[in-house]
């Protein structure tokens, strides 16, 4: 199904679409606020901008010191080509140290890879313990934000959710009881865990570290538990140098909730004594889009869902509507990459209108990039033959203004005279809800014929 | 300095009340301004549907049209924004950089070229300004509220000086209307929905007249406005600029 039909169902419900507008907008508003308190805002954007567009340009280098640097403190590191390897890797990881249970914190690069069907079918228990993404698994869903997996649901929802999986008891989805039930249930999976994984929100060449940015704890939680802990993360998530973090941490929390920083920022340098600490390095597509010129500055994204909050459309269509991993505006840049003909319709779920871009922490031109997408789609995707006719026959009439001007005055005349049942047919999209203009006895071009002469 | 008139397609063929009050705003100012005649379109509605490789002839078109004014002004910043930014599909010759460099959205032009933000008009109705996209996100109309940037507006620059016209502010200052070109068919449930909520921002803080820099917005307003009875106007605010008592 296209972005256009999955946003027409999203919106049969005016009353849920109003919510989650305004639930994402509150967090937009935040963001703002965060963001006005900080007077170098705009400087710190170009920083992290230039800082990613470097690690950009000389990424091998910088994976391969990471590299060097991680394995002297006695991490463990893989290389992952694409998901089918990245699952293996964890599989063989967990085989290795006869793992049964694994508990993960937020990690969309797991989402991206299908991980958990992965394990599941090799007979693991895999527990989200973030508790936005612990809804969405129990509710068997997907993450409908990257930054607030369950923003889809109203807690009346949660609440019932939680009373068939972990037998709450009713609560008119009152927060603190169903978070004190989750915390109550998710704290004996993780005293049972044999492996833990996390994301990774910066990998740091300089020292060979990663930081996991959380507001549960639940990757501290996690790893230190855990004989084991696997850490997943895109080739883009090098950052040089350790001192860098104090931009992109700051940017970071304010832009995705508006916290002047995330509860817990996780340094996570080397095993501790007697465990063991993986790193997966994956791919997965990412060169593909670093070789495309117009599309490389996608991997600049850092993952807060600021352009998702901020994004008219996504507030009012649901990320389910994008049926992507990452939805909204960057998800509708990166998602074409991949697959080119499933997510043709992302790039034209937007009006172009550049708030994205503005919110986005690290400068991607978004808007520019929806732009661009759609230019490379109408020629390697079939497009609906009406559409393409119209636009194509427009553009001869546009570059002709005899036969433009013929056509304007027959078009005033037919929508003049035509009966208004016969307009607003079916076919008539601007129609359903909208009037049309009303047509005036002549056009400017007539006007200034008659009052004008120069 | 010579101007020339460049009125959108749209506006031509459907509002030639904005094309007039343009035209006579800058006669008023004192513009030397000419309507070069076969004028057609930038063809920002192909290349905003992925087809910008068949716009290459109403570029040129425009380009034809307009090489040997000092100024071309139009009451559209999208339309506008479109020349900047993306007539770099056809063969950069001095005639086109020149004609990109010295294309200017209405407002703008007043502010920056002619220097003038008192216009002597006169319109006492509550306004609300729609801050149309591609005026202000694309041709840096005024402060964003994304940016952390310092606040400024040139439309409101323009409308504050305009004798008792009462400027509303809006709960959401810069949200998208939802038109967004042929978006507006293309993705129709949520065009609508995105244009009924701004509609109820203006209704919510007593507004009487939308009005705008770019009257494509404004059509899609006016379309739900006069589909569900609301008691809202909208006018270009060349229309706005251009009146007196």
């Amino acid at each position: 199904m296209s972005h256009a039909e999955k946003a027409t169902i999203f919106n049969k419900n005016e009353a849920k679409v109003n919510w989650h507008d305004k639930a994402l907008w509150y967090v937009r508003e935040k963001r703002d606020n965060a963001a006005h308190n900080v007077k170098e805002w705009e400087y710190l954007r170009d920083l992290a901008s230039a800082i990613k567009a470097n690690v950009l340009s000389d990424l091998d280098t910088y994976l391969v010191e990471f590299e060097a640097n991680a394995l002297k403190n006695g991490i463990k590191i893989h290389w992952a080509s694409d998901a089918e390897e990245h699952n293996a890797i964890i599989g063989k990881i967990l085989d290795d140290n006869n793992a049964e249970k694994v508990v993960k914190s937020k990690s969309m690069l797991t989402e991206e890879c299908h991980l958990n069907p992965y394990l599941e079918a090799k007979g693991i228990e895999v527990v989200d313990t973030d508790l936005g993404e612990y809804i969405v698994q129990i509710a068997k869903e997907t993450p409908s934000h990257i930054v607030l997996p369950a923003i889809h649901k109203t807690k009346e929802e949660v609440d019932e959710l939680f009373q068939e999986h972990l037998g709450t008891k009713p609560s008119n989805g009152n927060p603190e009881y169903l978070t004190n039930e989750a915390r109550k249930h998710l704290r004996g999976k993780f005293l049972k865990a044999d492996v833990a994984i996390t994301g990774v929100n910066f990998a740091i060449a300089d020292t060979g570290g990663i930081v996991v940015c959380t507001n549960e704890g639940n990757a501290d939680m996690g790893s230190h538990l855990a004989n084991v802990h696997i850490a997943s993360m895109g080739i883009e998530k090098i950052i040089p140098k350790e001192a860098h973090l104090g931009i992109f941490l700051r940017l970071l929390a304010r832009s995705a909730t508006g916290q002047p920083i995330t509860t817990y920022s996780s340094h996570f340098n080397k095993p501790a004594e007697g465990k063991e600490m993986h790193i997966v390095i994956v791919d997965n597509g990412r060169t593909e889009q670093l070789s495309r010129e117009d599309f490389r500055a996608s991997l600049h994204c850092i993952r807060c869902g600021a352009c998702m909050n901020t994004c008219p459309i996504y507030r009012r269509s649901g990320g389910h509507s994008y049926e992507a991993t990452i939805p909204g505006p960057i998800g509708s840049i990166l998602s074409p990459g991949k697959d080119l003909t499933k997510h043709s319709s992302l790039p034209f779920a937007s009006t172009l209108c550049g708030s994205c871009s503005n919110v986005c922490p690290v400068k991607i031109n978004i808007h520019e990039q929806l732009y661009k997408w759609r230019q490379i789609i109408v020629k390697d995707v079939k497009q609906p033959i009406v559409k393409k006719s119209i636009l194509k026959i427009a553009g001869s009439v546009l570059a002709k203004p005899k036969l433009y001007d013929f056509a304007g005055k027959s078009a005033r005349f037919m929508l003049k005279y035509t009966p208004r049942f016969m307009i607003y047919s079916k076919l008539n999209a601007w129609g359903k809800a909208r009037e049309l203009p009303e047509i005036k006895n002549e056009n400017f071009d007539q006007w200034y014929k008659i009052n004008r002469k120069k | 300095m010579k101007v020339g008139l460049f009125i959108p397609c749209y506006i031509n063929q459907l509002y030639p009340q904005v094309a007039i009050a343009t035209l006579e705003l800058l006669e008023k100012l004192g513009v030397d301004v000419y309507y070069p005649k076969g004028q057609t379109c930038c063809g920002q509605p192909l290349g905003n549907s992925g087809y910008e490789g068949d716009a290459k002839g109403s570029c040129q078109v425009f380009v034809e049209n307009f090489k040997e004014y000092d100024y071309i002004v139009g009451p559209s910043g999208s339309c506008i924004y479109h020349v900047k930014k993306h007539f770099d599909i056809i063969e950069q010759t001095p005639e086109v950089i020149k004609v990109r460099n010295n294309a200017y959205e209405l407002c703008e032009f007043i502010v920056k070229i002619l220097g003038k933000t008192d216009l002597g008009a006169s319109f006492p109705h509550k306004v609300g300004l729609h801050k149309s996209c591609h005026g202000l996100r694309g041709l840096h109309l005024g402060s964003c509220s994304e940016r952390m940037d310092p606040p400024f507006s040139t439309e409101e620059d323009l409308l504050n000086n305009v004798k008792g016209l009462e400027l509303m502010s809006l709960t959401r200052k810069d949200e998208c209307c939802g038109f967004g070109g042929t978006f507006s068919v293309f993705e129709e449930a949520i065009s609508v929905k995105m244009g009924r909520d701004r509609i109820q921002d203006h209704l919510d803080n007593n507004v009487e007249v939308i009005t705008g820099a770019d009257h494509s917005c404004l059509m899609h307003l006016e379309g739900l406005i006069n589909r569900n009875k609301q008691p809202l106007r909208v006018m270009h605010i060349a229309e706005i600029l251009n009146s007196s008592i």
